[in-house]
């Protein structure tokens, strides 16, 4: 054999040494590779699987609070009216009002009061609510708010005889003006 | 055949190497890319585990939401319109 010959043969050998090398080394990589995949595969089938009902739970829910929400605005525009309503959010939520309510368009645009801590006549409906409640027609007294005797019947008990012909004293003699053992 | 052993040796073996290191490089570089997504994935089902609490994130809303149209309807009989 010629040294041409050889030179072939070792040439052609490293060659093949050299793509048994690097191949194999691919292969096992490759073979890393399948069984990450799989295991990726298995983690995305669980996600798949989790979240499967999240679409419908959650188009659920947003529908729940979205017809409560439709209530409650409807609600208060309602009682308080457009205006009120408006001066009231954005009393309590500073730029609410900005944002509106969705089902009245003209809530961005109503000029609404402004509304602080106090809602008069909020407190004035709360106050009457406790006098003229429909809830009160059904008491054996007859309806509250129509019968002043019956309206101011707390505060005659203060003065179960005849009522004084002044106005309760109120500083050092008020001890001494006192009668009562206590 | 000197010439072809030469050509084999110093140009086609380079050449074989080069190409292979290559393929190599870039299959571990993707080993590790699939490592990671594979955490990821694990890491999201796990997260994925709370899931079934919406169930009762559910039922509690329509209760919630039940109540607050019956308080309104009260209301709406109470207090007189605007």
């Amino acid at each position: 054999m010629t040294a041409a010959g050889v030179l072939l043969i070792i040439a052609v050998a490293l060659i093949v040494a050299a793509l048994v090398v690097y191949l194999v080394q691919v292969i096992v990589a490759l073979q890393k590779i399948t069984k990450g995949l799989d295991a990726t595969i298995a983690a995305v089938g669980e996600i798949v699987e989790k979240s499967q009902p999240v679409n419908d739970i959650v188009g659920d829910i947003n529908t729940n609070l979205d017809a409560a929400v439709d209530a409650l605005e409807g609600l208060l525009v309602k009682k308080a009216g457009l205006p009120d309503a408006m001066g009231l959010l954005e009393g309590l939520y500073p730029g609410a009002k900005a944002e509106g309510l969705r089902n009245f368009p003209d809530s961005t645009t109503v000029r609404s009061p402004r509304i602080g801590e106090v809602y008069t006549r909020g407190t004035l409906t709360l106050a009457r609510l406790g006098r003229e409640a429909p809830i009160a027609a059904a008491s054996p007294n007859g309806p509250a708010l129509r019968d002043p005797r019956y309206g101011s019947a707390a505060s005659r008990t203060l003065y179960p005889a005849d009522r004084p012909g002044r106005s309760p004293v109120i500083g050092n003699e008020v001890r001494d003006a006192d009668a009562s053992p206590v | 055949m000197i010439v072809v052993a030469l050509v084999l040796a110093l140009v086609v073996l380079p050449i074989v190497v080069v190409l292979l290191r290559n393929v190599l490089a870039e299959t571990t570089s993707i080993v590790g890319s699939i490592d990671r997504i594979t955490a990821a994935a694990q890491a999201g089902s796990r997260d994925l585990d709370a899931a079934p609490l919406l169930l009762t994130t559910q039922q509690q809303v329509r209760d919630t939401v039940a109540n607050v149209a019956a308080y309104g309807g009260s209301l709406d009989v109470i207090v007189d319109d605007a």
